[in-house]
């Protein structure tokens, strides 16, 4: 998958399970200020991450998440096995 | 100094059932007798020896609610949120009220197995509890309902839930009456909640309690007639605001009854099978708590479920206190189904229509008495007729039971 696809995935659960503004995705934006996303819906996004990406993410990575180009990162980063 | 007890009053109700998703739904209903009963299919599926249930269609709350509170509902917390919402706005209150006031909210509910179900199905396949996410566990708890609800409405009295099987929701008024009564809370909304989904009457089919008059679905449920064969099981949510009169009158609002009498007993006996003498001995204590005798009171909400046994228990109970002035009486689960841990409330809010527009909701299915049946003034057609004043009874597993008396507000 590229990266841009990867992205596009990412933009749409945020907006459909989410329900997140879709201009309301700057990458800058802080996952939990910006998004309107709480500690709970961060726990029922790692859900979502291992069911549409097939991986499962430990609590302690999320830790490192700020911002939605972060989010983008550390995704596209563990695709492609690193 | 002696005590000043308060007068409490309703002055606002909501409701979501299998007869309508709104008062104004629900009161057309019981006045022509519509039932809400049908066939759930996937019960054959799941092995059910009865499929009947009330048909209930499941809310779109996704414009009404943002995801996060909308995600912790348990199926009846949905239905208990558009009652409450209901009652609410039929209390005339706004949302700045429940800022500058302690409102308390007392809900009966006793089961929300759906999301335990689906979390056991869960961890059994995949072994890893991070998959259920964050909902299944404030949508299995009991206080389902109350949790949600009073973040929803951003309430600061009391909170909890009333579990107490078939009379949860009469208990959650009584408490709330109490409550107002002793000067302890100006508000709480109250109510009874149950959800209706396949795999949560698994365990109650079991017993053989349940009607499989498959062939005629709303002949199914008959409380008292003498050919009744078990009830059918439903659910939905029913709200009822409790307030001081006090209250009431500073906000200028509508009273709609008065709440004056609330008795409660256990039968200390069976786990199923009921008695007569507790639920007569819950109907005493609520006529004495009210100071009201037994000739005063027009007409009866029975518990009757349609059950062999406890309807004729019932029976031989109401004959017993109420046999010389013979008030009308009827089961409003004869269209509704049994509403289990929400019928306390939604009979009291049926029995509230029913005396708001002056007729008496049918018996329906009423049409042969058996020998105990035959002794009480039983409606079977829609009776025009004044009420001003109504019992309402519940009962329920363990030998728990309830029983509310309202009073018509006449200034």
């Amino acid at each position: 998958m590229k990266n841009e696809e990867i992205i596009q995935k990412i933009n749409t659960l945020l907006v459909d399970e989410f329900e997140v503004e879709a201009d309301q995705l700057n990458p800058s934006a802080s996952i939990i200020d910006a998004l309107g996303i709480d500690s709970l819906d961060l726990i029922d996004l790692l859900v979502l991450i291992e069911q549409n990406f097939g991986f499962k993410v430990e609590t302690e990575e999320v830790a490192e998440i700020k911002t939605l180009q972060n989010f983008y990162d550390y995704i596209i980063k563990r695709l492609n096995g690193k | 100094m002696d005590l000043v007890l308060n007068r409490v009053v309703i002055t606002g109700i909501g409701v979501y059932s299998c007869i309508g998703k709104n008062v104004s739904e629900v009161t057309d209903s019981l006045r022509n007798g519509k039932s809400g009963i049908g066939i759930d299919p996937v019960r054959k599926e799941l092995g059910f020896r009865s499929c009947l249930t009330g048909i209930i269609e499941r809310p779109k709350l996704k414009s009404l609610l943002p995801r996060t509170q909308r995600t912790k509902l348990a199926e009846e917390g949905e239905y208990a949120y558009l009652a409450t919402s209901e009652a609410i706005n039929n209390a005339q209150i706004d949302e700045n009220y429940f800022n500058n006031n302690e409102v308390g909210i007392i809900y009966g509910n006793d089961s929300s197995s759906l999301a335990v179900i689906n979390s056991v199905d869960v961890m059994r396949e995949k072994k890893d509890t991070m998959l259920l996410g964050s909902a299944p566990v404030f949508q299995s708890m009991n206080s389902t309902v109350t949790m949600n609800l009073s973040v929803i409405f951003r309430l600061r009295g009391i909170s909890f839930t009333v579990s107490a099987a078939c009379a949860s929701g009469s208990h959650s008024v009584g408490l709330g009456y109490l409550m107002v009564k002793y000067g302890l809370q100006e508000m709480i909304i109250c109510g009874g909640a149950q959800e209706v989904n396949s795999y949560s009457m698994g365990s109650f089919d079991a017993l053989s309690a349940f009607s499989v008059n498959h062939g005629n679905p709303t002949k199914a449920s008959r409380p008292f007639d003498r050919d009744r064969d078990g009830l059918v099981p439903s659910g939905g949510a029913a709200t009822i605001i409790v307030e001081s009169y006090e209250s009431a009158k500073k906000r200028g609002a509508k009273i709609l009854g008065e709440i004056v009498g609330y008795g409660f007993s256990s039968n200390g006996e069976h786990i199923s099978v009921p008695n007569v003498a507790g639920p007569t001995r819950a109907m005493e204590l609520c006529l004495k708590d009210a100071g009201i005798a037994p000739e005063k009171i027009d007409y009866i909400n029975a518990h009757a479920t349609s059950t062999l046994v406890g309807d004729e228990y019932e029976a031989v109970s109401i004959d017993k206190l109420f046999g010389e002035s013979k008030p009308y009486v009827s089961s409003t689960k004869s269209l509704t189904g049994h509403e289990c841990w929400m019928a306390g409330a939604s009979e009291i809010v049926y029995s509230m229509i029913m005396m708001e527009n002056s007729f008496v909701a049918p018996n329906l299915n009423f049409e042969n008495p058996d020998e105990k049946s035959a002794k009480l003034n039983i409606v079977s057609e829609t009776k025009s007729t004044n009420i001003d004043m109504f019992l309402s009874n519940s009962f329920g597993f363990g030998g728990t039971n309830s029983a509310i008396l309202v009073k018509k507000n006449n200034g």
